[in-house]
């Protein structure tokens, strides 16, 4: 009766060949993951960053807001 | 240099997908936000050695999945988790960013070895080629290739899958219940 559930062992090892349905339903549960994800978007906690890039003033980034950005990064990563 | 509009647009495009790598490597929203954050500091930062013509995507991906290298390194340094403390943090998962239907999936993929869940997730998800993704991860194709086929059969061995019937949330208990009617 239990022997069924008991049998359940993975064919594919060492060198096996993975069923191409189930390597499909993985992928396809991987993207559905990851697509989840994607659509949540960006959290706020980004929006002062990417702002920067979405209305840049004359000169978005020069050499010193690229230093700044260096420092503060470095701060960040303690 | 400023970055052109069309580099700007680009970055901003690929920011969620970036995301989500991030998130499918560590495993932890938290933690992924922050690696993300730092990923963007530092591609703002150098935004004038991207090269515009080539991929933006992959040029972001390397830069986090660098990040995401050097701090794993240097956790594991760090680290010792005598007590379990870190793996526990790593447990915890927002709610509303879990669904509970990835959940078996998402502790298969943390079972992964770094380099073969990443290989997974950028060919898998990501929608990289193989040379992009070997580009991204500094190895040859023929290596991308092994890790993402040895962490296709590692996921399903995690899940206990034989065929697409066994697949999803529920499938211990229909086996049960089919091992009891036999």
């Amino acid at each position: 009766m239990q022997m069924s559930v008991m049998q359940r062992k993975p064919r594919a090892g060492r060198g096996g060949k993975l069923n191409p349905d189930v390597q499909g339903k993985i992928g396809q549960q991987l993207r559905a993951m990851y697509d989840d994800v994607v659509k949540e978007g960006v959290p706020d906690r980004f929006a002062d960053l990417l702002r920067q890039l979405e209305e840049p003033k004359d000169k978005p980034l020069d050499a010193n807001q690229s230093a700044q950005l260096d420092q503060r990064s470095d701060k960040e990563r303690g | 240099m400023a970055p052109t509009r069309t580099v700007r647009e680009e970055l901003l495009a690929a920011v969620p997908s970036l995301r989500a790598f991030a998130i499918s490597l560590c495993g932890n929203v938290d933690q992924a936000d922050d690696l993300l954050q730092e990923t963007l500091y530092r591609a703002l930062a150098n935004i004038n050695s991207f090269q515009p013509g080539t991929n933006m995507s992959a040029w972001l991906f390397t830069i986090l999945r660098n990040l995401f290298r050097s701090d794993y390194r240097k956790r594991r340094r760090e680290v010792e988790d005598a007590d379990g403390s870190y793996a526990e943090s790593l447990k915890s998962y927002p709610e509303q960013e879990g669904k509970v239907e990835f959940e078996e999936l998402r502790q298969a993929l943390k079972k992964l070895p770094p380099d073969q869940r990443e290989a997974l997730i950028l060919i898998g998800a990501s929608g990289f080629s193989y040379e992009e993704a070997a580009k991204i991860c500094d190895c040859a194709v023929g290596t991308i290739k092994s890790r993402v086929n040895r962490a296709r059969t590692r996921i399903a061995e995690l899940l206990s899958i034989n065929s697409v019937e066994d697949f999803g949330p529920d499938h211990t208990t229909r086996a049960v219940v089919a091992g009891t009617r036999r």
